[in-house]
């Protein structure tokens, strides 16, 4: 056994002040580094991609160490949602419904060409891209991506919700989006 | 209803709408349930949640770009339907396929089978609680993926193969790494049964639920391990062998019940069976050519395309679907993860296919879901589901 | 295979006379080509005659020729299977445009009913005796038959796609 002492670095650590025993910074940062690596993400798995989520989720590449292992299956208390696989015009109008459902802040993880474009399936009865109906944050490429760029996407999430200031929600800007998509 | 007359007697359901997007259900299906309590009554099923029509799209494309798209139907074990595409247009151009390259398919058909029932009995046992099974047995299944990788360069949607052959020879590194699965799959899968077979839960939740006939099953148009399941011995690769599979020993593993137990042991031992069958061909693969000579559609060496006229002029013709194909109508049919994947194609000559209807077993056998859970418990039908191995993909095509 | 074919045939022309319009292999397969009036109880007797015994239906598909003549435009196909002798044949059938009625064979196997549902959806056959003919993959707002020949793979509706852009 080598008897180094192994340096812990937190991945990511905010701006502020520092001295013995404390730690200063403010209110944003601290809930935005909360939320980032307690991310409850909903897996709205509908085709190919959802089998790489489970590899994603599995032993291998172990979702587990970025703080996201807890699925929450009920949109109410996910923080984000990852649309993986097609969505065709008769599952739209239910992602629509999980969208709505979910608690702010709230973010959406497009994978695969599929649910960023509509992929291969430039067909009559395939929702061309899932931006047509909801806002989407991240958008991973592949058919399927590969588990480490499912992995990637998660982090530029985090990414985002460390950045995030707090009243971002309930900016005029932000309503104008939503309501773009005719989101309440 | 009269309100003063008695409601104790009278019996009250509730529906329960399961889906689409339920966490249990591994995919988007919508069962409207009746319930009677605890039991179900009735079910109505709704599919087509991912209906993205690919009988239209192979009309409107060439023949070798039709491959990714088979990819998506059983997408856990997309090789399969690769390959069951390319026998069928092989069959339908008369092309002979040289042994080695058979051999070379029916290593990763078995090995892919493997992958698909990996998926499909872990699932079985992370329904019933057994999560560890799930994590254990992956870690296998990323072996196979990685096998894939070096042989074809994707992992699940892997378009392997070629019209007339594989697009390229095993590296050594992919006879190393089949090798090293080979060794250390059976500790692994033998691990997982002692966990999960004869476990006292897992025998209780799934024992005599979820069970089909005999004559039900072939009514509804059952195949594959969820037919052999309930007591016929039908596999495609022994009733009509395809790729040479009349070469190899291997038994097919037959249930009596047809209960989901029936199931998962019945995919549990077509697994060992797949590792007897890959094992033989690996020791009897013969040497030779890797693809069969078929200029006009076998895509030519990329440095020939350079250097000769004759391969650039067949690439440009084979890129740009010009190679003439002869007018008919061809059956094709090959042992899929889940039963018998069958491709109807009719050509009239022209560049893409005039008609290509996939059999779908997923499709045929889904539609006996709500008789085979009437009467049972809600949590059993969540088993029932997943032990049937319900792929979207493949179901709503 | 080519036996199977004149046992079939004989079979079929006994029973049913000349509503057998033309028989031949494709490939391996033996291939019937019969009367649309006639299909269903063809169908029936190929599934209880002892000797021919076509227990299972494998698959059936819709099948949609503009280039035919009127009168057989529409066509189906059905194909059964007998496993114990494994005996693999194919019927099919032609219709026109204007009368897409066809009995049901539900009541013969059961796969039948989502099967010929999504023949329904696809191309339109009215299915008559069908016990839930409705649409089963696309929406049932859907107001066509995507796999006739004449609607095109792409959404109609789409407008963001500039044929400049495709070069057409």
């Amino acid at each position: 056994m080598s008897t180094t002492a192994i340096d812990i670095h937190p991945s990511y650590q905010p701006e502020g002040l520092e001295g013995q025993g404390f730690f200063a910074t403010s209110l944003d940062k601290v809930v935005g580094l909360a939320r980032a690596n307690s991310l409850w993400p909903l897996p709205f798995a509908t085709s190919c991609c959802g089998i790489e989520f489970m590899a994603t989720m599995a032993s291998h590449y172990d979702l587990a160490r970025f703080g996201s292992e807890r699925l929450s299956f009920s949109p109410r208390q996910a923080d984000l949602l990852m649309v993986m696989g097609t969505i065709s015009k008769k599952m739209g109008p239910i992602l629509r419904q999980v969208y709505e459902q979910m608690a702010e802040p709230k973010w959406v993880l497009s994978m695969g060409a599929c649910a960023s474009s509509g992929g291969i399936f430039d067909t009559y009865s395939v929702l061309q891209g899932i931006d047509r109906i909801i806002p989407v944050d991240v958008y991973i490429p592949g058919c399927p991506p590969r588990p480490e760029q499912v992995l990637d996407g998660i982090l530029q999430i985090q990414k985002l919700a460390e950045s995030e200031e707090r009243r971002r929600r309930e900016s005029p800007e932000y309503k104008a989006l939503l309501a773009q998509y005719g989101i309440e | 209803m009269n309100a003063t007359s008695s409601t104790y007697d009278e019996k009250q359901y509730s529906t329960l709408n399961l889906g689409p997007t339920h966490p249990a259900t591994h995919g988007i299906f919508q069962n409207i349930l009746t319930m009677d309590g605890e039991m179900i009554v009735d079910s109505v099923s709704t599919v087509g949640y991912i209906h993205r029509a690919f009988e239209k799209l192979a009309e409107h494309r060439p023949y070798n770009q039709i491959t990714p798209i088979t990819d998506r139907l059983n997408y856990c074990s997309s090789p399969i339907n690769n390959m069951g595409w390319h026998m069928t247009v092989e069959k339908l151009i008369g092309a002979e396929i040289p042994k080695r390259a058979q051999y070379m398919r029916v290593i990763i058909m078995e090995l892919s089978r493997i992958a698909d029932h990996i998926v499909c009995d872990t699932v079985i046992a992370v329904d019933t609680g057994a999560m560890t099974g799930f994590l254990h047995l992956f870690q296998y299944r990323e072996w196979i993926y990685e096998i894939f990788e070096e042989i074809c360069g994707a992992r699940l949607t892997t378009n392997i193969g070629r019209i007339g052959g594989m697009e390229r020879d095993f590296s050594p590194k992919a006879w190393e790494k089949l090798d090293h699965f080979l060794k250390n799959f059976p500790t692994g899968l033998r691990e997982f049964q002692k966990l999960v077979d004869r476990n006292r839960i897992f025998m209780d939740r799934t024992i005599n639920v979820g069970g089909i006939t005999v004559d039900m099953a072939l009514d509804y148009g059952f195949t594959g391990p969820n037919l052999r399941a309930a007591g016929v011995d039908y596999d495609v690769r022994v009733a009509n062998p395809y790729s040479s599979y009349e070469d190899f020993e291997f038994d097919i593993p037959v249930g009596t019940n047809g209960d989901t137990y029936d199931r998962y042991m019945v995919r549990m031992e077509e697994m060992w069976q797949s590792l007897r069958i890959i094992e033989q061909a690996v020791k009897n693969i013969p040497d030779g050519a890797y693809h069969a000579d078929l200029p006009e559609f076998y895509l030519p060496e990329k440095q020939d395309v350079y250097n000769k006229m004759e391969a650039l002029i067949y690439h440009f013709k084979i890129v740009m679907g010009e190679t003439a194909v002869p007018k008919g109508e061809v059956y094709h049919s090959v042992e899929g993860g889940n039963g018998e994947l069958g491709f109807y194609l009719v050509s009239d000559g022209g560049r893409q296919p005039f008609r290509l209807h996939f059999r779908r077993p997923c499709f045929i056998y889904y539609q006996a879901y709500p008789d085979m859970i009437r009467g049972g418990m809600l949590s059993d039908a969540i088993l029932t589901m997943s032990s049937m191995n319900v792929i979207a993909g493949e179901l709503d095509a | 295979m080519s036996e199977l074919l004149e046992i079939v045939k004989n079979k079929l022309q006994d029973k049913f006379g000349d509503a057998v319009l033309a028989s031949e292999m494709h490939y391996d397969f033996p291939v019937f080509i019969l009367k649309k009036e006639l299909v269903k109880e063809a169908l029936k007797f190929l599934k209880e005659d002892a000797e021919l015994n076509f227990h299972f239906l494998t698959t059936m598909c819709g099948l949609h020729h503009p280039e035919n003549p009127a009168e057989s435009e529409f066509g189906l196909m059905y194909q059964l299977h007998n496993m114990p002798k494994n005996w693999r044949i194919r019927i099919k059938t032609f219709m026109s445009r204007e009368n897409l009625d066809m009995l049901t064979v539900t009541d013969v196997w059961k796969t039948a009913g989502w099967m010929e549902r999504q023949e329904f959806d696809f191309f339109g056959f009215n299915f008559v005796g069908h016990p839930n003919l409705k649409r089963i993959l696309n929406m049932d707002e859907m107001n066509y038959f995507p796999m006739r020949k004449e609607y095109p793979l792409e959404d109609m509706q789409r407008d963001d796609k500039n044929d400049k852009m495709f070069g057409r």
